[in-house]
């Protein structure tokens, strides 16, 4: 009997019928795609993208030339040169991060004492000439003024936990 | 006249070659003779550059060797250098470890049956496991802050506890407040809501991957009877994970020596019969509902047992933000772990877990500095690429492809 039935099932194309009933459905059924650049994907607030230097409140920056994220940069990607400062501060000179050695680990934020060197949400960026992928201070600070707003809340969401 | 096999080169730019395999067929017409794997072309010397590093900065690299399931090739550094420093995470942070391999499993299960679907011709299969990764790849993204690389586990437990909530998506030009409000439906709790809302869903959608190729005639005419490996020479070849297991070997890690809190979950070992590409199928496909059951067990338990998922020793552990930046001793051991890290007392320690590909150990030697004396990786998918001669011997160039897929390659590990 079983024989019989799977002989005509076979005959009749039975599980390639099921197959595009299943198909078949999806072409009718709501589309779940997402239309990329109007409109985007959920981003956590943990997202490690592109990096930022923070300033205080008062507009001085935040990074003091600890050089911890130097050290625990695991692809050395992190160059930073440091001096002080007329008022007896420490402050970098300069403060370097190669895009093309990093592995956004997200290392050098966790390491970071004064939460000055943050990973943000930006995934989309891009570099027009060879040089564009180190990130010197001006343009992380740049980058840090810009979207501070939005910084300062992920860290708030996140403070909890870390 | 004279008959000679014509030698084929297959890769390494063949999309069907996973990554970068490249393979030196001997033909016989359209029969393969002999298949000569060559490897090395991803070769990144991880585990040279782990002997330069403190322990900690080299996890970020485990996530690179086997790139589709990556938190299970952390787990295995991690447990290696646990086993040597001698201390276990807090029970919360094993549960969470196990839930996240798990999900890894079905992640790189599903990118497998996609690809592997892919390969011998069947489309659709392919976005609807995507669909899915998507899902998933959200986990990763809401605990670690990566959808991919996520370098969340730690010696001593992982990083961050879970999040107590899931980004949503925001109303656009293409979808109104209404569809917006529907698509964030599971999105309105915690990251363990949106996860028990997915392993609600899941079995469906393996019933639909199963419901387009499990019966099919082209996938069974593709994948029965190819790359046979009968038990003795699967166990022989040093075979580990669904390709043991489809040859009908129970041999499982989690069962057999379980690591972490497996041996308190219940869940089942899919084995085959025959030892085929498509035993090997049925078999993935079943280890897909199992990590189901294990990830709905994991989340039932998280949810009832909060706590702390990080050991409390400083020498290995940094202290939290709140502790670094109010009290002078934290700050030290602060800037003492992310400097010089911690030092592993002298030994040698092996740890295994059971990767979705097969055995993923990591052989640690230590000379009791802060960085490893010396790494070895024991990658699955090595052992299942030598056999690759043997598996091929006498099939079609087609099967060829059909037998790459279903040994699940990826050249990450194979090459490291």
């Amino acid at each position: 009997m079983n024989k019989v039935a799977n002989y005509i099932k076979s005959l009749f194309l039975w599980e390639l019928i099921l197959g595009l009933k299943l198909t078949g459905r999806y072409f009718f059924a709501k589309k779940i795609t997402v239309q990329y650049p109007e409109e985007k994907t959920p981003l956590s607030p943990r997202f490690r993208g592109l990096h930022a230097l923070r300033r205080y409140p008062n507009g001085e920056e935040r990074c003091i030339a600890c050089k911890l994220c130097e050290a625990v940069c695991p692809a050395v990607a992190i160059t930073i040169e440091s001096e002080q400062r007329a008022d007896g501060t420490r402050r970098t000179t300069r403060y370097d991060i190669d895009l093309f050695k990093c592995i956004y680990c997200g290392f050098c934020e966790e390491s970071c004492p004064v939460d000055s060197i943050v990973e943000t949400r930006i995934f989309e960026y891009h570099f027009e000439k060879r040089g564009d992928n180190v990130m010197t201070k001006d343009k992380l600070l740049e980058i840090g003024d810009r979207y501070e707003k939005q910084i300062a809340a992920d860290r708030a969401q996140d403070a909890p936990f870390r | 006249m004279e008959i000679r096999n014509y030698t084929m080169n297959f890769g390494p730019q063949h999309p069907s070659a996973h990554g970068v395999l490249r393979l030196v067929l001997e033909m016989d017409g359209e029969v393969v003779q002999r298949a000569d794997p060559h490897i090395g072309l991803l070769h990144r010397g991880t585990e040279k550059l782990a002997e330069s590093k403190p322990y900690n900065q080299s996890i970020g690299y485990m996530d690179r060797l086997d790139y589709v399931s990556m938190m299970c090739n952390e787990h295995g550094y991690v447990l290696a250098m646990e086993k040597l420093l001698g201390i276990a995470p807090p029970l919360r942070a094993q549960y969470i470890r196990v839930m996240y391999d798990e999900i890894t499993r079905i992640l790189n299960h599903l990118l497998w049956l996609g690809a592997h679907a892919l390969d011998i011709g069947a489309m659709t299969v392919f976005l609807y496991c995507f669909r899915e990764r998507e899902d998933l790849l959200d986990c990763y993204e809401a605990v670690s802050g990566a959808r991919l690389h996520a370098t969340y586990y730690r010696p001593g437990g992982v990083y961050r506890d879970l999040p107590l909530s899931m980004p949503q998506y925001q109303s656009s030009p293409w979808h109104n407040e209404k569809e917006t409000a529907e698509r964030n439906r599971n999105r309105q709790g915690s990251l363990l809501d949106f996860i028990e809302d997915f392993t609600r869903r899941f079995p469906a959608y393996v019933d639909e991957y199963e419901n387009l190729l499990t019966d099919n005639r082209i996938w069974k005419q593709r994948t029965v009877g190819i790359g046979v490996v009968p038990a003795e020479r699967a166990l022989a070849l040093g075979f580990t994970g669904p390709m043991l297991r489809g040859s009908g070997v129970a041999w499982d890690l989690r069962k057999k020596q379980p690591y972490e809190v497996y041996d308190q979950l219940d869940f089942d070992i899919p084995v085959g019969v025959t030892g085929d590409c498509y035993d090997r199928y049925l078999v993935r496909v079943e280890e897909m509902r199992q990590s189901n059951r294990i990830v709905k067990q994991c989340v039932d338990w998280l949810r009832a047992h909060p706590g702390p998922v990080m050991i409390e020793d400083r020498k290995i552990a940094p202290p939290s933000r709140t502790e670094m930046k109010g009290d002078m001793e934290s700050l030290i051991h602060h800037f003492k772990l992310f400097t010089e890290g911690f030092c592993i007392p002298e030994g040698e320690a092996y740890a295994a877990v059971e990767a979705p590909k097969g055995e993923f150990g990591v052989y640690l030697v230590s000379d009791g500095a802060n960085k490893p004396y010396r790494l070895k990786v024991r990658a699955p998918g090595f052992p299942h690429l030598a056999a690759l001669d043997e598996m091929t011997r006498g099939h079609m160039l087609a099967d060829v492809v059909a037998i790459i897929g279903t040994q699940d390659i990826v050249f990450g590990e194979v090459d490291r």
